[in-house]
């Protein structure tokens, strides 16, 4: 574990390790030197919080990343290849609700960097080469449109054609309510490629993160031959919001968090955000080729 | 009171209807027959008007009609020997999803439906068209019991969302829908679905991964209900907010086909499914066995294979 550490700490140094990336990073956190934790409340240094990997050393609260600065922390520094960059919404419906879809996606566009809400690309998880699909809870709340179910399609069909274990985190609110239809057939062009996949034998470790509901849960996220799922994290098909209308009464505490799911036997482990990184090496080691 | 409930659009035939039933109902009716088909045809007239300029939210509302036939009407009228299976084997029988054999015209299939009741005992029971976990494992149970005996596999896609509550959400919601959509995709027998009243979301798509998917003309199918959608982008629902979130979803038959979501339409008869059961029914077989026979065509391969491409393809996205 103390090797595991060392490794992180070397990992996190600047982002000039993936520049690709540094290019269009843009925080998911608010800025400034000094932050509050949003579960304990302690005020926390920015640096050394980003240095523990974004969970606070006070209490545990693993903090929401980035696309960007999870696969920086995922993959060993340097090996990451974008791929699939190309892939730009459309808006097939011209959808507009209080403000048009256009400009949804325009402001996420700059307040992100990003495309859309995902990365993918091919890179290296301590020495074990593998597909990486990683979702983007900042752009639009993570939602599955065309281009995060064509990118996530395209990925598990590279892991396939290239003999690799495949892994996908996620971080999303469900499906794109603005791409209605051609979202919701997301899950099932998703939940058909992993099919294909699974026929060939190849290894799908998911990896759960907060929050992952709806549409995504109800496919490709909870589909993995091994799912993890970071500590605490919100898990769940509808709502909170919407289950306690339904029920009419509140929620257990702990209700959909990560460990409920591994106690109802939804999730295979829960894993510490500095483990990750070994969690997967391990698994791979088990069940890749 | 009119026995048919009129829908608010609809008011302009209220008294139509109700002259039309009053004369049915006389002892004189017979006498009356001219004057009854003039009414009828004006009435029709009327409501073919109607029904030609309805919003994306008075399509919706026809879709929730009362007196809409359900997948349990359906297998009434134009299945034979429908025998009930129950059960997902694990935990319970989930009265929301109806499975069985049955006979549609010449083919024996595997008729998978969601079950909203009419009783309001048996709407509760069902909560009201919104399964849960174990409904969508028992209906993947007996998909895979077709496909095991090479039995065709047809489904009834009628439900508001799958069933969002705290015991649904500790069995799984997430993860029995998903394991559904994946094992739908490379079943080795032809599945055809249609969409007969609501199809909201993952909770309908749950039974709807098929090789050819049809709407009834009056039924919606969408990411998520216009109530939804209202409530997290317009921030609050209500009949304003409900209705333009109906329209810019493209929840209709005609949207999701335009778009390529749906194979086909089924036009329902002039006034909606409700006013014409019998024949909307047999509207709906005739598509089924149509579909069914054009499949059986194909090899168990090629079947997976086409099926696989259909959803490959959906997805609109710029690439440069």
């Amino acid at each position: 574990m103390t090797t595991d550490v060392t490794t992180e700490k070397n990992l996190a140094r600047t982002w000039a390790d993936v520049p690709e990336i540094a290019a269009r990073h843009r925080r998911a956190i608010p800025e400034g030197l000094w932050i509050q934790c949003p579960s304990c409340a302690a005020s926390l240094f920015r640096r050394a919080t980003e240095n523990n990997l974004w969970v606070c050393p006070e209490c545990d609260h693993h903090f929401r990343l980035s696309a960007a600065q999870r696969v920086r922390q995922l993959v060993d520094p340097g090996s990451f290849e974008e791929i699939d960059e190309a892939i730009t919404p459309a808006d097939p419906l011209t959808f507009t609700d209080l403000k048009p879809y256009q400009q949804r996606l325009e402001a996420a566009r700059r307040a992100t960097g990003r495309r859309d809400a995902i990365i993918s690309g091919v890179g290296f998880v301590k020495g074990r080469r593998a597909v990486l699909a990683v979702m983007d809870f900042t752009f639009l709340g993570g939602s599955m449109g065309s281009v995060v179910g064509e990118k996530i399609t395209r990925a598990v069909e590279l892991a396939e054609a290239k003999n690799l274990p495949l892994i996908i985190v996620s971080a999303s609110g469900g499906a794109r309510m603005m791409e209605s239809g051609y979202s919701l057939m997301q899950m099932a062009k998703t939940a058909a490629a992993l099919a294909r996949f699974d026929d060939a034998g190849g290894l799908y470790i998911s990896v759960l993160t907060d929050p992952t509901t709806g549409g995504v849960t109800a496919s490709f996220a909870m589909l993995g031959d091994v799912i993890l799922a970071e500590k605490n994290a919100l898990i769940g098909f509808a709502g909170p919001r919407v289950i306690a209308q339904t029920i009419r009464q509140a929620l257990p505490a702990g209700f959909q968090r990560a460990e409920f799911l591994r106690d109802t036997g939804f999730v295979d482990r829960v894993v510490h955000r500095r483990d990750l990184r070994s969690e997967i090496g391990s698994i791979i080691d088990y069940a890749g080729r | 009171m009119s026995a048919i409930q009129h829908l608010p659009f609809e008011q302009p035939v209220t008294d139509l209807d109700r002259q039309i039933e009053q004369l049915e109902q006389s002892p004189t009716a017979e006498a009356l027959r001219e004057e009854l088909d003039q009414l009828r045809r004006s009435r029709d007239a009327l409501l073919a008007r109607l029904y030609t300029g309805l919003t994306p939210w008075d399509v919706v509302r026809v879709a929730r009609h009362p007196g809409r036939p359900q997948t349990a009407d359906y297998v009434r009228l134009m299945c034979r020997d429908f025998r009930e299976l129950h059960g997902d084997r694990h935990f319970g029988d989930d009265p929301a999803i109806l499975c069985g054999f049955a006979r549609i015209g010449p083919h024996k299939v595997m008729l998978i439906g969601h079950r909203k009741g009419t009783t309001t005992a048996e709407k509760i029971a069902c909560h009201f068209g919104c399964a849960h976990p174990e409904g969508y494992r028992k209906a993947l149970l007996k998909m895979r019991l077709a496909e095991k005996f090479g039995l065709p596999i047809v489904t009834l896609i009628d439900t508001p969302g799958a069933y969002p509550g705290l015991k649904a959400e500790e069995r799984g919601q997430a993860e029995a829908i998903a394991l559904n959509l994946r094992e739908m995709s490379r079943l080795r027998v032809p599945v055809v679905s249609c969409v007969i009243g609501e199809g909201g979301s993952g909770g309908a798509l749950g039974i709807g991964v098929g090789d050819r998917v049809a709407m009834l003309s009056n039924a919606w199918y969408s990411v998520i209900s216009p109530e939804g959608c209202a409530a997290i982008l317009w921030k609050e629902a209500n009949d304003r907010t409900n209705a333009q979130a109906a329209a810019s979803l493209s929840l209709t038959a005609g949207d999701n086909l335009r778009h390529g979501l749906i194979d086909a339409v089924i036009e329902e008869p002039v006034g909606g499914a409700h006013r014409h059961p019998e024949e909307t029914a047999a509207r709906l077989q005739h598509w089924l066995v149509e579909q069914l026979s054009d499949l059986k065509r194909h090899p168990p391969q090629t079947l997976v294979r086409l099926r696989y491409d259909k959803y490959r393809r959906i997805g609109a996205f710029g690439t440069g």
